[in-house]
């Protein structure tokens, strides 16, 4: 559970928002509308104002490193900053490779000579260790081929069974339609909700 | 001061003829660096005859309030270098006062002890000594804390992808900053080591050349630059460990964020 009350940040919002257990909204929008620096917000990683809270407690109540890996943002594009892709790992040896379609190896490959659709499925798996209760997902697919993009999706339908919430920022209208419960569209600061999905 | 032997202008004059002759050849090959090389020629001439006069004069008058008034405007002439060395700096106020602040601290418990403690000239704020001493380990200072702000400002700006992914996780700011923090007080204190360790058998260090040119006793000279050493990579460390983690205080916030709005753009 996610309730966003009167957040703003920058030119976004007040947005105000309610998402339940195991439930799935999906954000799209033009590109520069600010679909990132919402989630960025809501994540307490840029400075903003709104009132927010889950099933743990209030954000403002909660030191934010504790916040964020309750609600876990999957940026667009992920960062690294060991040699080896094993190294972001809390515990390398529980990560599920093979239900991303991932080398059993690939922990152990530079993070230098992955591609973009391997970083990517290996920074989610890295967020998900922290057991969050909200994903925060920017364009996760973007890299990913269509093989890739189901194996994703079926993942993400795991947690969404245990009962996470997920925001689900996409470009594809077609991924919002498969995935999401409510739709959402970003313009001019404003959070609307689609009459369909 | 048996031997020591008094230079007259001309033999300065002498010595300038190399510098004279590397700037004809800069000329004729068209290096393009005349016009630099003689303008800080005449503004090295200008400045040190100048000090000259003031320290003579300042020495004369033996005024604490005067001394204070010079080692100030050392100190804020300084901090501004300090500033004006960073690739990207922090914006308003603070980009001055924490590299000026830091430096203002150490160079200053460092300096006080020297004179009070250790050489104890009469009176203790003697400018003869309480001016070079400052200004050398001022110096220094000075370099090592550019450097270290230089250092932590571009590395954080680099590796913003990288830092926030660890604060995503759930790091604190300074679990995410560590490496960086270590990379920039590494650096400012490098110049210090390396130059305690080239000392004597490279470079015959300034000070005690000096010393012993004008007739000390090259083992007194030794132990001055000794002394002088030691303060120097003291205040140094002292500087760059505060100047660097108040900086990176200043780059994140309470929310643990990494705040790069409050860094300038490169220069």
């Amino acid at each position: 559970m996610l309730d966003i009350e009167n957040l703003t940040r920058l030119h976004i919002g007040p947005v105000t928002l309610s998402i339940s257990d195991g439930e799935v909204i999906a954000i799209t929008g033009p590109s520069g509308s600010g679909k990132s620096v919402l989630l960025r917000a809501i994540a307490d990683l840029d400075p903003n104002e709104g009132r927010l809270k889950t099933q743990s407690g209030a954000r403002a109540d909660m030191p934010a490193p504790d916040w964020r890996r309750k609600v876990a943002y999957l940026p667009a594009e992920s960062g690294w900053w060991a040699d080896i892709a094993a190294e972001h790992f809390k515990d390398p040896a529980e990560v599920d490779l093979e239900s991303l379609g991932l080398s059993p190896e690939a922990l152990e490959w530079e993070v230098a000579r992955l591609s973009s659709g391997e970083r990517q499925r290996l920074a989610f798996l890295r967020l998900l260790e922290h057991r969050p209760d909200i994903l925060l997902l920017d364009e996760p697919t973007a890299p990913l081929d269509a093989e890739n993009t189901a194996r994703f999706e079926a993942r993400l339908k795991r947690c969404i069974k245990a009962g996470i919430s997920v925001i689900l920022v996409t470009h594809d209208p077609e991924q919002a339609a498969r995935m999401a419960d409510r739709h959402f569209v970003l313009a001019d600061g404003q959070l609307t909700e689609a009459a369909h999905v | 001061m048996s031997e020591y032997v008094v230079l007259s202008y001309f033999d300065i004059a002498l010595a300038s003829v190399f510098l004279l002759l590397n700037g004809a050849l800069s000329l004729w090959l068209r290096l393009g660096i005349a016009r630099n090389l003689a303008f800080a020629m005449v503004r090295m001439v200008v400045q040190l005859l100048l000090v000259g006069l003031l320290l003579k004069s300042l020495f004369a008058i033996q005024s604490p309030w005067l001394t204070l008034l010079v080692a100030l405007f050392m100190t804020s002439f300084a901090a501004r270098e300090i500033w004006a060395r960073q690739d990207r700096r922090l914006k308003g106020w603070r980009g001055l006062a924490i590299g000026g602040g830091a430096m203002g601290a150490s160079v200053g418990v460092v300096a006080l002890m020297a004179l009070i403690v250790l050489v104890q000239p009469d009176p203790w704020w003697s400018p003869r000594y309480a001016l070079p001493l400052l200004g050398m380990i001022m110096g220094n200072a000075m370099t090592g804390i550019s450097l270290s702000l230089d250092t932590l400002h571009t590395a954080l700006n680099r590796e913003q992808r990288a830092i926030e992914a660890q604060l995503l996780l759930g790091a604190s700011k300074w679990q995410a900053m560590r490496p960086f923090i270590r990379q920039a007080m590494r650096a400012g204190m490098m110049p210090s080591i390396n130059g305690m360790a080239a000392i004597g058998v490279v470079s015959l260090p300034g000070m005690m050349t000096g010393q012993i040119l004008s007739g000390v006793d090259p083992n007194e000279a030794v132990k001055y630059q000794l002394m002088v050493m030691f303060l120097i990579a003291g205040a140094t460390g002292m500087a760059v460990m505060l100047a660097t983690l108040a900086s990176a205080k200043s780059l994140t916030d309470m929310r643990d964020r990494l705040r790069l709005d409050r860094l300038s753009k490169r220069k």
